[in-house]
Formats: C-alpha cells, structure tokens, sequence
C-alpha cells in the first residue's frame, strides 16, 4: 500500500463577477498516492483546469475565493500556507506545465536562463552547476545538441520543443506531483505521441506522480492509473482507467464516449451526442447538473444532487440511476460488434 | 419534422442527383499555391516562396465526402482554400462540373459561388458580431438575388429550423450563443444558397467533445437530404475516418497517400499514414497497452525550403538512397488507392 501523496477535500473555488458569483468548482474531494497518475477528464467549464490551480494556489483573489476545502499535500493543508512558504513548493514539489507552450515561456530569456532560474532559486545550484544540470534536462526530454541550444530563445524552437522544454523546466527539482494541464492538446498527433512518449518513460524514471488534465479520453486511456470524469464542478464519476472504459456507470461518461468517433470504428453508424449544454455556473440547477442533457433523468434528479455513490470496487458514479445506465450502455456506445484488432 | 419536409429546393436537386451517381464534381490538378515572401520597406523584392499546396491531384465524386488530413502546416487549409478561389491559384487546374475555376473571373466566378460554399474552423471569428443571426444568413441571399422581403425572412427561419436553432433566434447577436451553435449558425449561412459543394475547414475542432458530435451527426444528416457533397478537412484522423468515403493524407504541401476510408485504417500504405494512425490515441486501455506507436523524429521542415527528393525522407523510418534524391510518382496502386513512395 503506497502513501497518499495529495488529498484533496470538499474544495470549493468562486469567482465574484458582474453577472453574479461564478461556482467553478463545488466540492471535489478526491486523493492520490504516490507515483500514481490520476487522469481529470472534463470539457470546457467543467473545473478541471480551476480545481488544480487552486490546488496551486495560482488563482487570483479576488475575483476568485476559496469558501471551503483542504488541500493536504503530505499532510500540509496548501491552503493554509503563507504565499512565500507556497513559493517553497510550487515548482519544487509539484510542478505544474500548461496548454500553451507558447505563452508560458518568457520570451526574451534564453531557454537556458529560464530553466537554470528554477535551479538556482530552488536548490541553490551555482550557475555552472545548474547550466550543466539544464543540458542534461533538455537530454533527458530528446532534445538534440542540447548543451547549444541553452542560449537559443523561445521563437528558435517549434510547438512540440518548447513543450518539452517546458516539461524539462517542471522537472528541473525533481517535484513529488507533476500536474501537467492539457499539455498536448496544441500539438499535432505525432508530436504528441513523442510527449506523451518522454512523460510515461520519465514518470518510470522519477517516479513521481501525475495530474494530468484533458478532454480527450483517447489520450488518457493509455496513460492514467485512474481517472476522475468532471462535469459543472463535480467530479460525477472515478474509477480505475481500465473498470471506467469498460464499465462506466455515469450518464456523462457514457455520452462523452458515445460521441467521440473511434479509429478502429470499421461501423459508419451515427454517433450519439449528449444534445444540449451544460448548465450557467452562475445559477446553478438545484437537483443534479447533468440533468437537462440527460437520458435517465427521473423527478428526484430534478430535485437533489447525487454524491458520489459506490458502484463498484474503487468505483464511484454521482447518479440516482446508475443501475438503469448499467442496463441500457451498451446499446448507446454500440457496443454489440466485434472489437477489430488494434494497428 | 424532417429536414426533407422543410427544405425546398431538395427534392428536385436529388433527382438531378440520382442520374450521375458516380460523376466527378470536382477534378483539382497538379494545383499549386505558392505564398512570395518578400524583403525591402519601399522596394519589394520577392526572396522566396512559401509552397503551401505543391502539386496536388484528386477528385471528388458526386454525394461524397473526401477528407483531407494532415498536420498544422501541411497545406490542406490552403488546398480548401485555392479550390474556392479564395487564393487563386499559382499553378494547376481546379474542374468544377468540367469548367476551371482558375480561369474565371469577376461575375462568372461570382456565379459559381452559389454552388461552393465553406464553413470555417473558427465560429468567434467567422460570424460578424455586429450582425444579427437573421442578417447573416440572409447575407448569402442578399448577394444572390435570392428570394426578397418577408419570403427571405421566411427562408431564414426555415434555415435556422433545419440546423436545429430556434427560428426565433433570428434578431439576437453572435455573442448570445455558444460555440457549438454559433457553428450551427455557419452552417445555416453555408446552406442558404443551397449549394452542391462545401468545403469544412476544421468545423469542429474549436468545439467540446459532447457538442461535436452534434454538428458531425447534423452535417451527415444534411448531406443525406441535400445531396451535398463536402470537402472536409481536420487534423483528427478519427473525425476525418468517420465521416469521409475516401480521406487524403497531406505532408507539406503534397497528397501522400488517398484511399477509402476503410482500407486507410486496414491497409495503410506510406510510411506517413502508418506513423499518424499509430499516433492516434483509441479510447480503450486494453488496446492502448498493447498498441505499437511509430514515434517519428523530430519536425517538419519549412515549407519554403523543402527537402529534395521525397518530402518526408527526414523522418520517413523506410527510408532508402533513392528517396533523397528522386520525388516519388503519384501513382494508383489497385482500386483507387494512390499512393506516393519509393519503397511501398
């Protein structure tokens, strides 16, 4: 039995705005262990990408609040710290790397500067030492005559690079959780077969463990441990990544893979869409959030939010009517045919 | 209500259909789209040529959907693009009904712009905010001379019906809508003039995973009743594998390989097509783990400078001496499936 490394509890994260207050994130509540990675699928909207920066402590306040919840990272609730005690452990302990390897690299900085920042500010390193450390970093994530590239600026690298520079520069301390936001989804599918490629090998190497947050459930399937399926900002459904594929038991997860089209489909058939949108996280629907969009909806839907209920081993699903989804699934992921065999 | 039931024009543009089932609509060939950059503040002299789109040839069938796929970059945007004239071409053909595009002009092409219409990637972008949803997709009608006062009115409404909006929506701003309807919106302006060509240029990837199939199951159900024939262009192999009959691989500025859909995923030929499926992530992690990946190296090359021979010999893992110095032919390997190697 491993450590939890991370345990998140009943977090909540708001933002005052004109139009009212926004609840981005209503009470999420999950752990991880060491080494693990945990997979937070969600849409646009859906919390993913605020629940992990509040567990950074990267949103601003205002607009933004936290009304309730703990963050215990090794036992140290993260939202109790003071900003330069949280500057000890953001990018140190846990790193995080973003979406846009475009905009999060500084760019008037030579790559070697700002990866050698994090060295010397975060364990003291001399600039020779840390210099040689960054070339071995940019080795480490395949990029080519790295020792010269170091005093290339951001602009000299493509898409792919700068991602794995960036990934290069959220490893530099050796952090315990990696979180790694939508980190593939700018680039094209090659480039982020080679990321996701350097992650799994370096998370073999380190050992660390790993956030990683996307929409794309084709990317997480072949990486996470776990995942946790977000909606409106609650996390409706987590289980094991292999029990979740073959056995989801939330509405949503079933819609979200009844809708996307699978390579190995040799069927044309139609998809099968969730119709309509998710709710205004300003006022937010008393009962359950996914009842307007969904199938199974009954009237105590409307009326109360479900919790996250057991369904299985290590399996949880936020419905009334997990039994009913159980029963109807697979005819909505047309599931009847034949698996073809993979490429 | 069915979309047949609403829509007018249908019924007889199917018939017209149904006599040449297998006709060619559009024969692009050896097109070519070469973008000049140039130096100097007063004086602009032309240094060199981006060559977006290289010499490409295909046609597309009558009621078909041919996608064409391919990474940022590689010149299927441009294709689309050059196709409608929007660029005009450098070099190359593009036979819409047997009449060449390229050589048209002013109100001729003008003409022709009422069977070709596109949807764009981006539905912030491409939709004026200052209009109202009734006066853009009226637009089309206006610059058509189609239908006048409250039958145009009508026929807006009509068209916000059958790409499932409320009709009332017409006097409300793009702003008022999600991205998802927004596209439903661009698609309603594609349709108004009731086209037999559209091109989709990425019509879903700034969309959510749940709203794409939306506008996906809508542009099938679309061309089932309108008899439209599309061009669709993406980078997700998986999209372009769903809704296409044929799809076209694209690397730098060249079709590499175009076959059927089925036989892309069963047989796949040039070592690019193999290394871009196996890049494609499958939801199922029972598969995943066992999945080979060809992991290409490093990037693609500049487009003004493309290496000579084969375009794809620096990272091509078959590659052999020939390929760097002889392009490749564009040839039929049996059953309309074309390809453009060396070593295949």
């Amino acid at each position: 039995m491993s450590n939890v490394l991370l345990d998140v509890r009943n977090l909540r994260t708001e933002f005052v705005t004109q139009d009212g207050v926004v609840h981005a994130v209503n009470g999420v509540t999950f752990a991880l262990e060491e080494g693990e990675t945990l997979g937070v699928v969600g849409e646009s909207g859906s919390g993913k990408s605020v629940s992990m920066l509040t567990v950074m402590r990267l949103i601003p306040m205002p607009p933004g609040r936290i009304p309730s919840g703990e963050v215990l990272f090794q036992g140290q609730d993260l939202l109790k710290l003071s900003s330069e005690e949280m500057r000890q452990i953001r990018g140190n302990k846990i790193a995080m790397i973003f979406q846009d390897p475009m905009t999060s690299l500084n760019p008037v900085l030579t790559i070697g500067t700002q990866i050698t920042e994090a060295l010397e500010l975060h364990l003291g390193m001399n600039k020779e030492k840390a210099r040689k450390r960054a070339a071995e970093l940019l080795k480490m994530v395949n990029i080519p005559e790295a020792e010269r590239r170091l005093d290339d600026y951001p602009h000299q690298f493509s898409g792919g690079m700068r991602q794995r520079v960036m990934i290069a520069m959220g490893l530099s301390c050796s952090p315990q959780l990696l979180i790694a936001d939508e980190p593939t989804t700018a680039l094209d599918v090659t480039i982020q077969a080679q990321i996701t490629d350097i992650i799994k090998r370096l998370k073999h190497e380190l050992g660390m463990a790993i956030i990683w947050i996307t929409h794309d459930l084709g990317v997480i399937a072949g990486l996470a441990d776990r995942i946790n399926v977000m909606y409106s900002g609650y996390i409706v459904e987590t289980a094991q990544t292999k029990e979740l594929f073959a056995n989801p038991l939330h509405p949503y997860t079933v819609g979200l893979l009844g809708s996307i089209p699978r390579l190995d489909d040799n069927q044309k058939e139609k998809l099968t869409p969730i119709e309509g949108l998710p709710p205004d996280l300003v006022n937010m629907p008393i009962g359950c959030p996914f009842y307007a969009r969904c199938a199974f909806g009954t009237d105590k839907c409307q009326q109360e939010n479900p919790p996250l209920m057991s369904v299985g081993v290590k399996h949880w699903s936020a419905c009334w009517n997990y039994e009913a989804v159980r029963a109807k699934r697979d005819e909505i992921l047309r599931r009847n045919v034949a698996q073809p065999a993979a490429v | 209500m069915t979309i047949e039931a609403q829509t007018r024009a249908a019924p007889a543009k199917l018939e017209q259909k149904a006599g040449g089932d297998n006709s060619i609509l559009l024969d692009v060939r050896n097109l070519k789209k070469y973008f000049p950059i140039t130096q100097g503040i007063l004086v602009q002299k032309k240094v060199a040529d981006v060559k977006a789109v290289d010499g490409v040839t295909f046609h597309v069938k009558q009621g078909e959907t041919l996608g064409l796929v391919g990474e940022s970059g590689c010149g299927k945007s441009t294709t689309g693009r050059t196709i409608l004239q929007l660029y005009r071409p450098t070099e190359g053909q593009v036979l819409f009904r047997g009449k060449d595009l390229a050589q048209l002009k002013g109100e001729e092409l003008r003409q022709m712009r009422s069977d070709m219409q596109m949807i764009f990637q981006d539905p912030y972008a491409s939709l004026n905010p200052r209009m109202t949803v009734g006066d853009i997709v009226a637009e089309p009608l206006e610059v058509h001379n189609i239908a006048k006062g409250k039958e145009r009115k009508e026929r807006v409404q009509e068209l916000l019906r059958i790409v499932g909006l409320n009709p009332y929506f017409i006097n409300r701003y793009p702003h008022e809508f999600s991205g998802g309807q927004r596209q439903r919106i661009g698609i309603a302006r594609s349709i108004a003039v009731n086209p037999d060509f559209i091109v989709c240029d990425e019509p879903i990837s700034a969309l959510d995973v749940s709203i794409q199939a939306q506008i996906i199951n809508l542009l099938e159900e679309l061309q089932e009743h309108l008899g439209l024939t599309y061009l669709f262009i993406a980078h997700d192999l998986s999209v372009v594998r769903h809704i296409s009959d044929r799809v076209a691989v694209m690397y730098l500025g060249k079709i590499v390989e175009l076959t059927d859909s089925r036989a892309l995923y069963a047989n796949p030929l040039h070592p690019y097509t193999r290394a871009l499926l196996s890049a494609v992530p499958i939801p199922d992690p029972i598969i995943e783990e066992k999945r080979e990946r060809i992991i290409l190296v490093g990037d693609v090359p500049s487009p003004v400078n493309p290496p000579k021979g084969c375009r794809f010999h620096t990272r091509c893992p078959l590659v052999i001496p020939i390929c760097k110095e002889v392009a490749p032919e564009w040839r039929d390997v049996g059953n309309g499936h074309f390809v453009e190697c060396h070593v295949v």
